[in-house]
């Protein structure tokens, strides 16, 4: 049994390793080619070049995302086979071809698109080009459309019957509609414009702070600071839609959430802070607010919400885990909200570019939406369990059946090379923002690299980026 | 006989890892070869001779992984637990040979390490691929629906030569496609290596069939069983006419010759492979339609798949295309 445990502890940590380390990349990839769409249409609108010349910018950095991603993400589709056997037995029957059409859509994306985006500058015409990043911007958001298709089907599973054992598909409209989809594709698609946003004017800030006040370095950090204001409060509605669908169909995850053990009559409270602790089954040093947990949760005076103890034990996620994760969450919005509303001050005194104290916070804030993006996906995937397909699939019936000296060494050889690889890809992408967008340099140079490369024939994206690494 | 689903996929997801070995073998196989070509500018043009389309060669392990979990979970679920640590040293070894692929045209100093990992990641992905299809070949212990076998039953002899036979198998495919695609001093030197590798490759072929037939009776009996070995017979044969092949043209001006009798070679073994397991998809006992996923998600993937494989296919095609042709030192490169 403590072997069993053992294997199961390793393989989740193996997993929660891996996908924690490629959705940063997508993560940054969905954010920045929309954003770059963004910029390429206010080019082709204004004529304006810093437009232009932060579009070559940001494509460089986009690239090395986007490779890895590609990268990290051939990993993750051997990992259900290797690691979690029962899972592909009994599920893969819906998360495999979902999986597929998630594969397939990035290869016509990067088959079709991302080469005339990269290095298509001078071979195809203006609109043409503003066409092939607009479709790698929508591409990027079909493969969310997908992974979280499969994703939220794990939450909220529908649409099928179990047969011998195994989960038979009835209805795909229903199995990819399912009813957490919309919320989850809404959230993670904001969560993946703040990251950029954060990423954005973190690098803006470094830049000014650096002494470099070019028009580039100033009209990115206005329009990150600008799009984090619009974004988070939007983000924040989002997510309170989805923590009332979570509520409806995952009642255990918000109890542990909320570390909320008992169902209070006349109106639930809200534990600000505290220590939930699953053996005694109660919330230590809690500071709660009254009713604040109905007003939250059910828009109302006094709605009820189960507490914990309503479900038995073998059904309970861990609470001290999710919420805390949340709680990181929030907080970091709850930052970046204040960030927004900051600049916009500054903005109306115009003293954006010139404020000392707000760029430090800025720069401060800058891996602050990737940061939250994986405290809300722990909190959603560790609120699931025990459940990998909720309350159809137990994650320990999940598991292969390995040994722990395999998953154990499987897990160490994995972290050394993340570690290196991934390591070296993040020190590139920070490099690359640390020189901050140039006048002019950038129209030339890609002129260069473009007789290289044929019409956008070339697959890959992270030779877009021509710096050098270690001088 | 009637076409079903089920064969549909195996010939999709057959097709997928047949491209794979095709294309990505020989790129790994330059790769391999790295180790012996450090003159001047050398390294750069055999890396340039595939930069253009490595990348898109990989795309056909994703491929395949993915379809194989979708229309096969069975036979996904029972195989990858049976090859655990060597499709992860594989992975790894992809990763870090991707990266360093990209990353060493942008170092200086540290070029020579991006070198190693790049040759090091070669190595380690065709050996693991290697042993994972010798894992594959000798048969996978399943109980009820699940890999029942032993937690090291990929660590055998046999796996480990068919692990040693991939490493000649790419290195002869990346001698030839350097043949096809460069001139001059450095095509001279890889064509040194030629005849000895072939010659080396086709004893490993015939030892590895020998190998298969003499310890597994059921290969044995599918070859050798009333008038099978009639049928079978053209491959071991066009197999010995490939090499004879190879050594008629090695020195010839047919520059695309060795390449296309190695391809040859390739679609030869691997055939031989399916002719051994098939109807199989896991020997010795999950057969493609135990493994099949139901029929509604075999029909639901069967539509994406039917509209991007052409679409995917004429793609890589036509960047074969484009970059056809000898690539030399001091060409405008890739990076």
């Amino acid at each position: 049994m403590l072997e069993t445990n053992d294997v199961l502890l390793l393989a989740r940590l193996q997993f929660a390793f891996t996908i924690s380390a490629h959705i940063l990349f997508p993560a940054i990839s969905i954010g920045l080619a929309n954003y770059l769409a963004v910029l390429e249409g206010l080019w082709l609108r204004t004529g304006n070049v810093v437009y232009r010349e932060l579009f070559f910018f940001w494509s460089k950095i986009f690239a090395v995302g986007f490779g890895m991603g590609v990268v990290s993400g051939v990993v993750m589709s051997y990992e259900f086979g290797t690691n979690w056997a029962g899972f592909s037995r009994i599920a893969g029957s819906v998360n495999g071809p979902l999986l597929t059409y998630e594969v397939l859509t990035a290869f016509f994306l990067e088959a079709g698109f991302l080469g005339i985006m990269l290095f298509g500058w001078k071979r195809v015409g203006a609109r043409l080009h503003f066409l092939a990043t607009v479709l790698v911007a929508l591409g990027t958001l079909f493969s969310t459309f997908w992974i979280l298709a499969s994703n939220s089907w794990m939450q909220t599973p529908q649409g099928f019957q179990i047969v011998d054992g195994r989960v038979v598909p009835l209805d795909w409209l229903k199995i990819i509609f399912n009813p957490s989809f919309p919320f989850r594709l809404v959230h993670m698609s904001l969560a993946a414009f703040l990251v950029a946003a954060t990423i954005v004017a973190g690098c803006g800030a470094w830049n000014l702070l650096n002494g470099r006040r070019g028009e580039g370095v100033k009209k990115s950090f206005s329009m990150a600071v600008g799009m984090i204001l619009v974004a988070t409060p939007l983000q924040m509605i989002a997510g309170d839609q989805h923590g009332l669908n979570t509520l409806e169909h995952q009642p255990a995850k918000i109890a542990a959430i909320e570390g909320l053990w008992e169902t209070e009559k006349g109106g639930t409270s809200l534990n600000l802070i505290g220590w939930p602790d699953m053996r005694e089954e109660r919330t230590k040093y809690a500071l709660s607010v009254p009713h604040l947990g109905s007003v939250i949760l059910t828009h109302t005076w006094s709605g009820e919400i189960h507490g914990l103890k309503e479900f038995p034990r073998e059904d309970r996620p861990n609470s001290t885990i999710v919420f805390w994760s949340f709680r990181f969450m929030v907080g970091l919005g709850l930052l970046m909200l204040l960030l927004g509303v900051l600049g916009l001050i500054l903005r109306l005194r115009k003293k954006l570019y010139d404020t000392r104290w707000f760029q430090g916070f800025a720069l401060a804030m800058g891996p602050s939406g990737l940061i939250a993006l994986l405290a809300g996906w722990i909190t959603t995937e560790v609120g699931r369990q025990p459940w990998v397909v909720y309350g159809v699939l137990r994650t320990a019936d999940a598991a292969s059946p390995l040994s722990s000296q395999q998953v154990g060494t499987s897990l160490l050889i994995i972290i050394i090379v993340y570690f290196l690889v991934f390591g070296t890809g993040t020190y590139y992408m920070l490099k690359l923002m640390a020189k901050g967008p140039h006048d002019g340099e950038e129209a030339a140079e890609v002129g260069d690299d473009f007789g290289k490369s044929i019409a956008g024939l070339d697959h890959r994206p992270m030779s877009r980026a021509t710096d050098p690494i270690d001088e | 006989m009637t076409i079903d689903l089920p064969t549909i996929w195996a010939g999709i997801i057959s097709l997928g890892v047949f491209l794979y070995l095709l294309l990505d073998g020989f790129d790994l196989g330059i790769g391999l070869l790295f180790p012996f070509f450090d003159r001047e500018g050398e390294r750069e043009v055999m890396l340039n001779t595939v930069a253009p389309v490595w990348d898109g060669n990989e795309t056909w392990l994703v491929l395949g992984g993915a379809s194989l979990y979708g229309a096969f979970p069975l036979a996904y679920s029972t195989l990858l637990p049976a090859v655990y640590l060597p499709v992860i040293v594989m992975l790894c070894g992809l990763i870090f040979r991707g990266v360093a692929f990209e990353i060493r045209a942008k170092a200086r100093r540290t070029q020579n390490l991006w070198d190693l990992a790049f040759i090091m990641g070669s190595g380690m992905a065709t050996f693991c691929q290697g042993m994972i299809l010798g894992t594959l070949l000798q048969g996978i212990k399943i109980v009820d629906g699940k890999f029942a076998g032993d937690a090291f039953g990929w660590l055998s002899p046999f796996s480990v030569f068919c692990g040693l036979g991939l490493l000649v198998t790419y290195a002869t495919l990346g001698c030839s496609w350097l043949i096809m695609k460069t001139d001059g001093d450095l095509q001279r030197r890889v064509r040194i290596l030629l005849k000895p590798a072939s010659l080396v490759l086709l004893a490993i072929i015939g030892v590895i069939s020998l190998w298969t037939v003499l310890g597994q009776p059921a290969v044995a009996q599918r070859w050798f069983s009333g008038h099978n070995f009639v049928y079978f017979a053209p491959v071991p044969l066009l197999v010995l006419a490939c090499v004879v092949g190879i050594f008629r043209w090695a020195d010839s001006g047919h520059d695309a010759r060795a390449f296309i009798l190695m391809e040859a070679i390739i679609f030869l073994g691997y055939s031989g492979l399916l002719i051994s397991i098939y109807p199989n998809i896991v020997p010795p006992t999950l057969s493609i339609w135990a493994a099949s996923a139901p029929r509604s998600s075999q029909i639901f993937e069967l539509v994406g798949v039917a509209i991007m494989l052409p679409i995917i296919l004429a793609y890589s095609a036509l960047s074969y295309w484009v970059f056809r042709g000898k690539v030399r030192h001091g060409d405008e490169g890739y990076h």
